[in-house]
């Protein structure tokens, strides 16, 4: 466990708009099938390859919710790419956009860029509101999709 | 999917879509820490929850938001894809609950040669509170092509 650099609030600002540099994904098969038993998901989409095949997929395609969980391993063990602010936080949303289907066996390229950020008065008190961008890019270096996230810092 | 694919023409705005029911356990919140990597300590650590200013340990709101994905992958089903879908978490859910997950059509268009239905979809607890809200905007495929 390595401590995360917190950082203010003004310097969260500075970062909107500028994307971090790019860190490079395999997309895998048994991360995909795990992903979806957590949710209790049983489509074939994400556990059956061969199903995947004869539909005309390479192998398992990820659910839209799979495109931000690459937040995490880029954080614990190397420096922060991105603002991290203090205090106590809370997911106060995601959003996801999926441009082309993200297979097992996808080498892809994510970068991380804070969008937005804002305060609000809310039953927590005053509330920051941080909105994350993950950007997964293919070898070709098409975005595939965007996961958004919404984090509230109280 | 083993069910039957939906087609654009099969469906209405104002039509519900099919319920999800889903009943998380602290067991599946640990299973969710270890799959997405979120390993924020409020949603196993009961002490660490309390220390937070929360009732207990509270499910995942990306787990909610999952959820969501899910009915709107279930009802695209194949040969349908979902473009984009918002979920947004209103209020803490504990587990234990029944969470339903509900939705309905809000618009319905043809764009280039896309055929699109938007939804809104939220999630209700046991006490039929909407704790989750979101929004999808999904391509179906249709009988004309």
């Amino acid at each position: 466990m390595t401590t995360r650099k917190y950082v203010t609030l003004e310097a969260v600002k500075k970062s909107v708009g500028i994307e971090s540099e790019p860190s490079i994904f395999e997309i895998e098969k048994e991360p995909i099938r795990r992903w979806a038993d957590a949710i209790g998901d049983t489509n074939p989409l994400y556990h059956d390859e061969e199903y995947c095949k004869k539909l005309g997929y390479r192998s398992l395609i990820v659910p839209p919710s799979y495109l931000t969980n690459y937040d995490y391993p880029l954080t614990p063990f190397t420096e922060p790419k991105y603002p991290v602010l203090t205090g106590r936080t809370l997911n106060g949303g995601n959003e996801y956009e999926c441009y082309l289907p993200v297979q097992a066996g996808d080498k892809i390229s994510i970068t991380i860029m804070t969008s937005d950020v804002y305060q609000r008065e809310g039953r927590l008190g005053l509330m920051t509101f941080v909105v994350t961008d993950y950007i997964f890019r293919n070898e070709k270096g098409e975005k595939v999709g965007i996961g958004r996230h919404i984090g509230i810092h109280y | 999917m083993s069910k039957q694919q939906l087609y654009w023409e099969d469906i209405e705005i104002g039509s519900a879509l099919p319920d999800l029911v889903k009943k998380p356990t602290t067991r599946q919140l640990v299973q969710w820490a270890g799959s997405s990597g979120d390993l924020y300590e409020i949603h196993y650590d009961k002490d660490q929850a309390l220390a937070n200013k929360l009732p207990g340990v509270i499910v995942h709101g990306a787990l909610k938001g999952a959820f969501l994905g899910q009915m709107l992958t279930d009802l695209v089903g194949d040969h349908g894809t979902v473009k984009k879908y918002t979920s947004s978490y209103r209020g803490m859910d504990v587990p234990g609950d029944t969470l339903t997950c509900k939705g309905k059509v809000t618009k319905k268009y043809v764009t280039g040669n896309e055929h699109i239905i938007e939804t809104e979809m939220w999630i209700e607890n046991g006490k039929g509170e909407k704790t989750t809200t979101g929004t999808g905007i999904l391509v179906l495929p249709s009988k004309t092509k």
